[in-house]
Formats: C-alpha cells, sequence, structure tokens
C-alpha cells in the first residue's frame, strides 16, 4: 500500500463513524481528492485481496471501516461489541414516510400511517435518525422533519439515492403528492389498481 | 416481519382474548390484514362485510377503546352508509365514496414495503461492526456495610450534633383593637365632614393600628356611617361622613 494508503487506513481505523473523502483529503495537504479516492479503493482491494477480517465501506457520504457479516455472530455471542437495537415497525414506517415525503410534518406522517406518531417521533429525534428542517406554511406552523446523518448510517446507505425508487416497487405510487387530496387523485389510483 | 402471524390466531380465539395492541400497527394495518385474509381487492373492497368484521376485530381484540380504531371504524360505518344510498342511474355523476380509503391503502401498503426494505438494510448494516468506543464500565457499587448497633448510634449522634439548632419564631397573637379605631373615626367626622385616611390612622400607627383602622372603615362604611370616596385611580382615599346621615 502507498504512504497515503496507510495513512487513511490509519485515520479510518481510529474514527468511529464514516469519514468523507474532503475529511480524509485533511490528513495530506498534498493528496488531491482523486488521490485520496484511489488511495480508498486500494485499501479496499487489500482488505478484499487479503481476506481481512474487515472491509472498507461506502456509507452516508463517506467511508468506514467495518467487520465483515460473517463474524457477526461470533463478535456478539462473546459480548465485544452491542448489536445496534432493531428498529420497531412503527419507526421503519415513520422513517419510510419521511425519507421519502421530506420535508414532511407530523399530520402527514399520521395521516398515511392512521395512528399518532408523537412518540415515534420524538424517539427516531433522540436516536439522531430524523431532525427537524424547518416549520411549515400550515396553520400554527408546524414542525417539518427530514431525516438525519444517522439515518444513512444505521441503514449502511452511501445516499438518499440508494433508497429504492418509487417505480421498483410493487406498489407504484408517486412519491410525492399535493396536500390537497382531490378525488381526481384516488379515482387514477383506483383505475391504475384494477 | 414476525407480528404478522400472531393476529391471525388471535382473531380465531373468540371474544375475551386480549392481544397487545402492538399486534397491529394501526387501524390501516388491520384493515389490509382483513382484505388479505378475504383475499379481497383494495380496488373494491366489500364496504358492508370489511366494515363489520373491522368492527367485530377490533372487539375481539380489545382495540375498541384505541382512538385511531374508533376513528377507522366509524369511518367504514359511514362509508358503508354511503354505499346503501340510492345512486343515479347516470354513472357519471357517482363519486365512489370508497376511493379515499382505497388511495389510502394503497399509500400505506407502499409505505410498508419501504418500511420492511429499510428493516432489511437496517438488519445487514446491523452485522458489521464499526471500531467502537466503549466507556469505561462505572465502579462498582460498595460491598454492603458491616456494623453494629453501636457504630450505627455513634454514626446518628456524628450527623445529629450536627445539624443547627431550628430558628424558631415566636408567634404571639396581637388582637386588632378595632372598637378604638371606629371610635377615632366617628370622633374625628363629628368634627370635620371629611377625613383623610392618613388622619384617620392617628399618630405613629403600628401595623397592628393600621389593620385595626381599615377593618373599623370598612364596617362604618358597610353600615353607612361613612362613605369611602377615591377621586382619582391612586388618589389617596377620601373618608367623608355618610350625607343621608349626618353625624348628631
Amino acid at each position: 500500500m502507498t504512504p497515503l494508503a496507510q495513512l487513511l487506513e490509519a485515520a479510518l481505523f481510529s474514527a468511529s463513524r464514516p469519514l468523507t473523502v474532503e475529511e480524509l483529503g485533511t490528513l495530506d495537504q498534498d493528496a488531491t481528492l482523486a488521490d485520496v479516492r484511489m488511495a480508498l479503493e486500494q485499501v479496499r482491494e487489500h482488505y478484499d485481496f487479503e481476506q481481512h477480517g474487515v472491509e472498507l465501506l461506502e456509507l452516508a457520504g463517506g467511508y468506514q471501516i467495518l467487520t465483515r457479516p460473517i463474524h457477526a455472530a461470533a463478535i456478539e455471542r462473546a459480548h465485544f461489541s452491542v448489536r445496534m437495537p432493531k428498529l420497531t415497525a412503527a419507526a421503519l414506517e415513520t422513517l419510510a414516510v419521511i425519507a421519502y415525503r421530506q420535508p414532511v410534518g407530523r399530520a402527514e406522517i399520521e395521516e398515511i400511517r392512521g395512528v399518532s406518531a408523537g412518540g415515534v417521533l420524538r424517539s427516531l429525534q433522540e436516536r439522531g435518525l430524523i431532525e427537524v428542517v424547518g416549520r411549515g406554511e400550515a396553520l400554527g406552523r408546524p414542525l417539518l422533519y427530514g431525516t438525519a446523518a444517522m439515518f444513512l448510517e444505521l441503514l449502511g446507505l452511501r445516499d438518499l439515492a440508494d433508497l429504492p425508487r418509487a417505480e421498483e416497487l410493487t406498489i407504484a405510487l408517486q412519491p410525492h403528492r399535493a396536500t390537497t387530496e382531490g378525488d381526481d387523485d384516488a379515482a387514477a389510483y383506483v383505475e391504475a389498481e384494477s | 416481519m414476525t407480528v404478522r402471524d400472531a393476529p391471525t390466531a388471535a382473531l380465531g380465539a373468540g371474544p375475551g382474548f386480549v392481544v397487545e395492541l402492538d399486534a397491529f400497527n394501526g387501524p390501516l394495518d388491520l384493515l389490509l390484514h382483513l382484505l388479505r385474509e378475504e383475499q379481497l381487492e383494495i380496488a373494491d373492497i366489500p364496504i358492508a362485510r370489511i366494515a363489520d368484521q373491522f368492527l367485530q376485530a377490533i372487539h375481539e381484540l380489545g382495540l375498541n377503546q384505541a382512538a385511531d380504531y374508533l376513528d377507522m371504524a366509524s369511518r367504514l360505518v359511514r362509508l358503508k352508509a354511503q354505499m346503501l344510498l340510492p345512486r343515479r342511474t347516470e354513472e357519471d355523476g357517482w363519486e365512489d365514496p370508497r376511493a379515499e380509503l382505497v388511495r389510502r391503502l394503497l399509500e400505506y401498503q407502499q409505505i410498508r414495503e419501504i418500511a420492511v426494505w429499510l428493516g432489511r438494510a437496517a438488519e445487514r448494516r446491523a452485522e458489521r461492526y464499526p471500531r467502537s468506543y466503549l466507556p469505561p464500565a462505572p465502579a462498582l457499587p460498595p460491598p454492603p456495610l458491616t456494623l453494629d448497633i453501636l457504630e450505627l448510634l455513634q454514626a446518628v449522634e456524628r450527623v445529629v450534633s450536627a445539624i443547627p439548632s431550628p430558628v424558631l419564631h415566636r408567634v404571639v397573637a396581637r388582637p386588632l383593637d378595632v372598637e378604638s379605631a371606629t371610635r377615632r373615626i366617628e370622633q374625628l367626622l363629628e368634627e370635620r365632614e371629611q377625613i383623610g385616611w392618613l388622619e384617620a390612622l392617628g399618630p405613629r400607627p403600628t401595623i397592628v393600628d393600621l389593620l385595626s383602622t381599615l377593618l373599623a372603615l370598612l364596617e362604618l362604611a358597610k353600615r353607612g356611617t361613612l362613605r369611602l370616596v377615591q377621586p382619582a385611580a391612586f388618589a389617596p382615599m377620601v373618608i367623608a361622613r355618610d350625607p343621608a346621615r349626618p353625624a348628631a
């Protein structure tokens, strides 16, 4: 590995969160972002070729060294590391609405899921998965939510474009609709379904 | 999702079987479950049938207390009524009252599909561990105390002696002297048509005099012996002889 690749490996090893190419670029004044990318590729290939127990993954807009899934069970059994707690179905549904409709207010989330969302929103916010991104124009200027950095990290996604696109889903709806639900829309859906 | 399997058995178990509310993620979830059980098309829901089943289900599941489910139940019952209303013969003018519900169900179904996808992504990610910083374990609690009664009493003694003796205020009842205040005011009003509040108080009034005078004034005003007038906002009170009953 080149000295730059070694430097990046050390930095990635020391960090407990994904590091972006820009952040890694600050390690070496002489290295361009292209150099950093090339060196990262070298680290990745090295881990893969030498069959290391860790791999270099691209997620949440950056790079992170993670253990390979094949070792997960053993690590968990030994209690060396704590597995991330599972998200509840309610949390996942709420995240789904927010990921696709952001910025989105509580009222719309509740309308789509048919249940109140206060508690779920609070816990998602506490876990850093969502954040308040603004206020709506509607009465009372409701808080609008969007996904936060931890969302991508927890799901192992590079960016929001990694989410399945609407047309890839079995039930294809427009990913976004106007807040006023016209009967035309509803009729169109019925037609599409039958 | 493993939770999906549980309610099926619960529904068949008959009334009296209590199931956690968490079994379903809300009324739309329950509705989709019922439709799937009956293998019904979302686009053409037999409202009357599904409304009855929904009501029965929330009753059996003990969900009929939950607001979200009651809200859906009332919507379904209204839809059922709307479907029973006679339609006009020309189909163009008729709007299917179920359209809104169908749209919501399809939308919710899509969100569920995404939620499942997100759950799998999180699951895959959880299989990979990052470098983690684990904070050092908190210090263990001290071992249980072993001491005898004498040590305990000595400790109590030390604690008790350290407590400063409380500062006590002696509360003395000072009776208000309303009678002499009344006499004083009546005397003053005999001499003059009106007097000021400060004059009524008398020389060097104590807090007791002040309260006595105030009570005397209020009592006299109530009896109609005098009138209390305030010429302007925040101005000093003027105490005047009641013109209707001039003092003798």
